[in-house]
């Protein structure tokens, strides 16, 4: 084989190439399409049966298992659930986690310190944290246990009322991932132009003014990448719902994933499940998609 | 020009000439910082109550430090079993991710071949969606093939589902090797695998061991999918274990946080020793990702 080919064209290298393909590529796309592509396209197919997962699948029902699901008031509420956690993570996470990197993003005292300490919650299992504020949140043993105590009021069980279980859940996405956010934008900032801010400065502008049309629009990718983290995120909330409250009380603490777990799952019904499955399929699918091309199209 | 103009606005917040914003600023930050650790303070203190004591004193450091908690968990079998058995887990699903994707990745940055950006776009399609979306497909795939209830059918699972991150992250930085020292080193007549084992793999390292962090840190903390695939308790990961032993224990608070304790231990130590490696690689991989 002449040397030559390699001058004009490295890229097309020949035999070596090929044989180099054949090796390299089919363990990934095994796997890939085995477990991952292969199993998405048979939850569209067996979304359409009633199977138990046992025997043929022939027990063609059309969209029935869409229709049971989408009429169910516990998957209605699991969606309003998982909105929610969307709205706080971007109402109140995210903000709270700005908000503190630009006081941990210099170099003011401690400020290496209290990046890792909130950050440190990130690293944490979702079902360990999910059990340590089960802890709190009891009416006998925790924290707001010793409040009740102290107020010498009757013992209060947030994780058993309704719209306190899943306020709950919602406080306890903020403590464990307000922290990774707020890395991201301690990153972004650390990438902020300083001669920007100086040359604001001069212009006279104050610090408000300095954050609202400087730091602000530098920090704009950084921030839409971390809304796209905390949506995708919240979506597949799954291990604080079986941590604390199983879904309880009566089903008004479900997420899709929670109740594709506790309805689909556990009880074996394949195709019910592969629907609900295909539902979170589709809504990421389509946010991450449209996401990437209309509002992180230019980073 | 004072001295404020050369500082960014974030450092300027907690500045030596602005003491009333300096001592706000680290009021704020202490409020914060109790809020986020004391729960875990708590939860390894309440390991050392009794149950009477949790009881009366939920908060407070323990009147009387009970080690008993801690040294029956410690002196089982079970609480070693169980991180024994996500550790062989997470180191599989680290080494298998990396090799299968590493290897993808050389092909997609080095080789140009019919099709090689349409496979590419293939192999991203997971970014888009979550694996809990096809649990149940997976779970049926992972029967059939006779995996369930064992290791591998947690494993592989896994890898599948790491690869379009790892394969994207990894073909980004290989891509950063000159193509002129790939060219010369064929011309050198140093094939492909040997550019591969000799040259880029030794070049990659930063980006490597970002990937094996992301991987290491979601099988370790993975809950659904063992839950899904797994049966015996023999075979629990921690995760499990946890939540099992939270099942059989659930009127004993103190054995279940010494328990907790006990098993988010390795997370908190392996943080600390290597937090900068922890940090840089799980939100260098949200970033580049």
């Amino acid at each position: 084989m002449s040397t030559a080919r390699y001058d004009e064209n490295p890229a097309r290298a020949g035999m070596g190439a090929v044989g180099a393909l054949v090796i390299l590529l089919p363990p990934a796309l095994l796997l890939f399409t085995l477990f991952v592509i292969w199993p998405i396209g048979e939850a569209s197919w067996y979304s359409l049966f009633n199977w138990n997962g046992l025997g043929p699948v022939d027990r063609f029902i059309g969209l029935k298992n869409y229709k049971w699901a989408f009429e169910s008031a516990v998957f209605q509420r699991a969606i309003f659930n998982n909105l929610l956690v969307i709205v706080v993570s971007l109402v109140i996470q995210l903000p709270l986690a700005l908000g503190v990197a630009l006081l941990v993003a210099g170099r003011a005292w401690g400020s290496v310190a209290f990046r890792m300490i909130f950050f440190l919650p990130y690293v944490l299992a979702d079902i360990a944290a999910g059990l340590i504020w089960r802890f709190m949140f009891d009416g006998d043993y925790g924290l707001v246990a010793a409040i009740t105590h102290a107020l010498e009021m009757k013992p209060v069980y947030l994780l058993a009322s309704d719209p306190w279980a899943f306020s709950a859940i919602l406080a306890v996405v903020v403590w464990k991932y307000f922290g990774f956010h707020m890395m991201l934008y301690v990153a972004g900032l650390q990438g902020v132009d300083k001669s920007l801010l100086e040359a604001a400065e001069i212009d006279g502008a104050n610090a408000w003014q300095k954050f609202r049309h400087v730091t602000l629009p530098m920090l704009a990718p950084m921030i839409r990448l971390s809304i796209f983290f905390a949506v995708v995120g919240s979506l597949q909330l799954f291990d604080f719902v079986a941590a604390l409250t199983r879904g309880g009380p009566f089903d008004t603490t479900h997420t899709m994933v929670s109740f594709l777990y506790y309805f689909g799952v556990t009880r074996m019904r394949v195709g019910f499940g592969s629907a609900v499955g295909d539902v979170l399929f589709v809504v990421c699918v389509a946010f991450a998609w449209g996401y990437r091309r209309w509002v992180m199209r230019d980073d | 020009m004072t001295e404020a103009v050369r500082l960014t606005q974030a450092e300027e917040i907690g500045r030596p000439g602005l003491p009333i914003a300096a001592v706000a600023r680290l009021a704020v930050l202490i409020v914060l910082a109790t809020i986020v650790l004391y729960p875990l303070i708590a939860t390894a203190l309440d390991g050392f109550k009794s149950l009477g004591e949790l009881h009366d004193n939920p908060l407070g450091l323990p009147r009387q430090w009970d080690w008993r908690n801690y040294w029956e968990i410690l002196g089982g079998a079970r609480y070693w079993r169980v991180l024994g058995n996500s550790l062989v887990i997470a180191l599989a699903t680290v080494f298998l991710t990396l090799v299968v994707s590493a290897m993808a990745a050389f092909a997609f940055a080095h080789i140009k071949f019919f099709g090689d950006r349409y496979l590419f776009a293939y192999v991203q399609i997971g970014l888009l969606f979550p694996s809990t979306a096809a649990i149940l497909p997976v779970f049926i795939k992972v029967r059939d093939l006779g995996l369930l209830d064992s290791y591998w059918g947690v494993i592989l699972p896994q890898v599948a589902f790491a690869l379009s991150m790892a394969v994207l992250l990894l073909r980004n930085a290989f891509k950063q090797i000159p193509s002129e020292l790939f060219d010369a080193a064929l011309i050198d007549g140093c094939g492909y695998f040997r550019f591969f084992r000799h040259v880029t793999l030794p070049l990659s390292g930063p980006i490597l061991s970002t990937v094996a962090v992301i991987g290491f840190v979601n099988s370790w903390n993975g809950y659904l999918l063992p839950l899904v695939m797994l049966d015996s308790d023999s075979r629990y990961p921690w995760t499990l274990g946890l939540m099992a032993y939270q099942g059989q224990y659930s009127t004993s608070w103190q054995l279940v946080l010494a328990f907790i304790t006990l098993t988010i231990l390795p997370a908190i130590l392996m943080f600390l020793l290597a937090q900068r490696y922890i940090v840089a690689g799980l939100t260098a991989g949200a970033v580049k990702g």
